[in-house]
């Protein structure tokens, strides 16, 4: 039949292209050299988790901005869209494009061993960013870069107990909620933990943990369903600025006021992350009291390490960004965290527009 | 079609070619030649990782479970219905599976026989309000779907890895395919290799063509979609072929659950969203039709491939905001749509001209 013969030659010509294929890659070894030389660009695969927050959002567009011909990569980017799934494909696809260089912003923390063996057998090194991953062998990716989230979850632990301390208010007096992160994910664990250990130290009233995914929406709806369950909430630690402004939606949409002030009836929100100029104009309208940092722009530092792989160097196997501290209230000025002093950055207008400088 | 029958071999043009096919047939060959179009077409103009049979490979492990589910909905659209709870279903087997097995120490077989009964009675209770109580389907399992979706949260939120080790051990079981295989950056031979879903899905696809094309029950489907009036003035029970349809596409996504659980090694309720979508898209790829009555399995599976290989090509093509990959789907499912009216539209007016 007619379709019969069109499939089979369709089919035989596949075939044919990838057998071609094979010794064409093969002979691909010798003629190396010259490829190089037509194109020295260094060939970036990034699997990125998302694009669930604004502080995702900075993350990826300071990978894209990094990554650029001009600067000599060729950046492939792969949304996995909150699916380990999908980057595990996405991960499959650049060894089979056979990339320079794998990155990957893991969704979760488990499950990576198997692709993350497939890129070491093929001979990509990988470096992850943000998250962890946990994995029982450490050499099967070659470094890791991002923050020392428990870290951040002490620093606004540590704030709320010295702003308390010094406002005289008693710690049984701290009535307070976690609208948490994506569950399971690095932020969500170290900052819940940074949280919880405080309030077991200080014997806070930690009422409820739910998670909100790190979304706008997400807090939103949480922080309704906990404003009907609990009359008596003063503090809010949302585990991003996202989660954050949907709290704030929501309270003020409950007809109660955000603030620092919790003895008079006002609901203190405290957030992490602080990327966007929203979040920043918040703080200064004192609508979220404390920010503690959390910087997304891994695309230098990522690149700083691709140098040092393609000179030969090993750069450490785990490094952490520094991180600050935001709040308009002058309370608190100086956390001391495990014998080190972090300073508070005192956010005041001038200090908004030098900021965006910056950025 | 009778008419068709009496044209003459000799000298057929395109149209004579086009009359001698049935409908399904002649979808099918549009698909598979659009198929291999785009691959090759993506071999010469992009390369890279599509000259290696291990990226095809990877479309067949990453999509084995929408094989299975898409076959399923080809199934119900065949006759007529629809069945928009797969992806549900799909994601509370692979939940329930994972509970079982990590929390309850389970073993992989009772897993395997939890996701047929989950698939079973999600495909019984829809067929049976969609046959006999005569409720539109895509209500029905639109409430199976929203079901699926919120026992999959209740039987647990968090989304986790299994650690059970008979499972793990399941999961990394590799087929090597011979005779493909690449050289890999470090001067390695790599053999390709599939997943085990992989050969269940080929299997369901095999199957479930026979019995389409060969059986009574699988004509019984083409008549109920086509003229459920005269599939019943035909002697066919109209009914009971509508409910097995629905048992065979529950069953299926059962199947697809634990082939998914299978890729992915984990629960989560946020598994498989969008798969009933891509069923439906895949199955309109390979030529079966909404309104019933044409279809084709064989059709399906090139489908999906067709729509995982579109998106390698856009994400390789450096298109790489998600957004893309909708935006192509959505162009690829209009130009199908376009060619097989247009296709059909010119066969009516060959027919008719010459009988």
């Amino acid at each position: 039949m007619y379709f019969k013969r069109v499939i089979a030659t369709a089919i035989i010509l596949m075939l044919g292209i990838w057998f071609a294929g094979c010794t064409d890659s093969a002979a691909h070894e010798n003629e190396n050299p010259d490829v190089e030389a037509a194109s020295e660009r260094i060939t970036v695969g990034f699997s990125q988790l998302g694009a669930e927050s604004d502080w995702r959002s900075e993350n990826t567009e300071s990978m894209k901005a990094t990554f650029t011909e001009e600067n000599g990569y060729t950046l492939i980017f792969e949304d996995g869209q909150q699916k380990q799934a999908n980057q595990i494909r996405a991960i499959r696809m650049f060894i089979q494009q056979e990339v320079d260089y794998i990155v990957l912003a893991p969704v979760m923390e488990t499950g990576w061993e198997t692709v993350l063996q497939e890129a070491k057998d093929a001979g990509i090194p990988v470096i992850i960013v943000d998250r962890k991953v946990d994995v029982s062998d450490d050499s099967l990716f070659t470094c890791w870069i991002g923050s020392d989230f428990e870290l951040e979850g002490k620093k606004a632990a540590e704030w709320l107990n010295r702003y308390a301390t010094a406002k005289g208010i008693a710690p049984t007096d701290i009535h307070v909620v976690n609208i948490q992160g994506t569950k399971g994910s690095s932020p969500q664990i170290g900052r819940t933990k940074g949280l919880a250990d405080a309030a077991r130290a200080n014997g806070w009233d930690l009422m409820a943990e739910v998670p909100g995914d790190f979304t706008q929406a997400k807090g939103k709806e949480v922080m309704e369903s906990l404003l009907r369950q609990y009359a008596d909430i003063n503090v809010v630690y949302c585990e991003n600025d996202n989660e954050a402004f949907g709290a704030i939606e929501a309270i003020e949409a409950a007809g109660k006021k955000v603030g620092s002030d919790i003895t008079g009836g006002e609901i203190m929100v405290i957030s992490f992350d602080g990327v966007n100029r929203e979040a920043i104009r918040y703080t200064l309208e004192g609508k979220i009291t404390c920010i503690a940092e959390c910087n997304p722009l891994h695309g230098p530092r990522v690149k700083a390490m691709i140098e040092a792989l393609e000179t030969g160097g090993t750069p450490e196997k785990f490094s952490y960004v520094d991180e600050g501290i935001f709040s308009a209230d002058q309370t608190v000025d100086v956390l001391n965290i495990d014998g080190t002093d972090y300073e508070v950055t005192i956010l005041t207008e001038e200090s908004m527009s030098g900021d965006d400088k910056n950025r | 079609m009778a008419s068709s029958n009496r044209t003459p071999k000799a000298g057929g043009g395109f149209g004579d070619k086009l009359k001698n096919m049935t409908d399904t047939n002649l979808l099918l060959t549009i698909t598979i030649v659009v198929f291999f179009a785009m691959y090759i077409g993506a071999i010469v103009f992009q390369g890279k990782g599509f000259l290696k049979p291990q990226t095809f490979f990877n479309i067949l492990n990453a999509q084995a479970a929408l094989i299975i589910t898409a076959c399923g909905m080809s199934l119900v659209m065949i006759t007529g219905s629809i069945d928009i709870s797969v992806g549900g279903v799909v994601a509370l087997v692979s939940m329930c599976c994972a509970v079982y097995l990590d929390f309850h120490n389970g073993n992989v077989f009772m897993a395997v026989i939890i996701s047929l009964l989950i698939g079973l009675a999600f495909g019984a209770v829809q067929g049976f309000l969609v046959s006999y109580l005569e409720i539109q389907p895509f209500i029905v399992s639109l409430a199976g779907m929203f079901f699926a979706r919120g026992m999959t949260t209740i039987v647990n939120t968090n989304p986790f890895n299994v650690q059970n080790e008979a499972f793990v051990a399941l999961k990394e079981t590799r087929v090597i395919v011979p005779g493909f295989g690449s050289v890999n950056k470090l001067g390695k031979y790599v053999n390709a290799y599939v997943e085990l879903g992989v050969i269940v899905a080929l299997l369901i696809v095999v199957l479930l063509f026979f019995v389409l094309r060969w059986t009574k029950l699988g004509r019984g489907f083409y008549a109920v979609g086509g003229n459920s009036q005269s599939a019943l003035m035909l002697g066919i029970n109209v009914k009971r072929t509508k409910f097995l349809a629905h048992l065979i596409c529950g069953l299926l996504a059962g199947i697809g659950g634990f082939v998914y659980f299978m890729h992915v090694g984990s629960g989560s309720a946020s598994h498989a969203s969008g798969m009933e979508m891509n069923a439906i898209a895949s199955s309109i790829i390979g030529g079966t039709m909404l309104t019933g009555g044409v279809g084709n399995i064989i059709g399906t599976f090139f489908g999906v491939l067709s729509l995982s290989t579109i998106q390698n090509i856009v994400s390789s093509a450096g298109l790489d905001d998600a957004w893309w990959t909708g935006i192509t789907i959505a162009a690829m499912l209009c130009l199908f749509l376009v060619i097989q009216s247009v296709v059909m539209a010119r066969k009516k007016r060959t027919l008719k001209g010459k009988g």
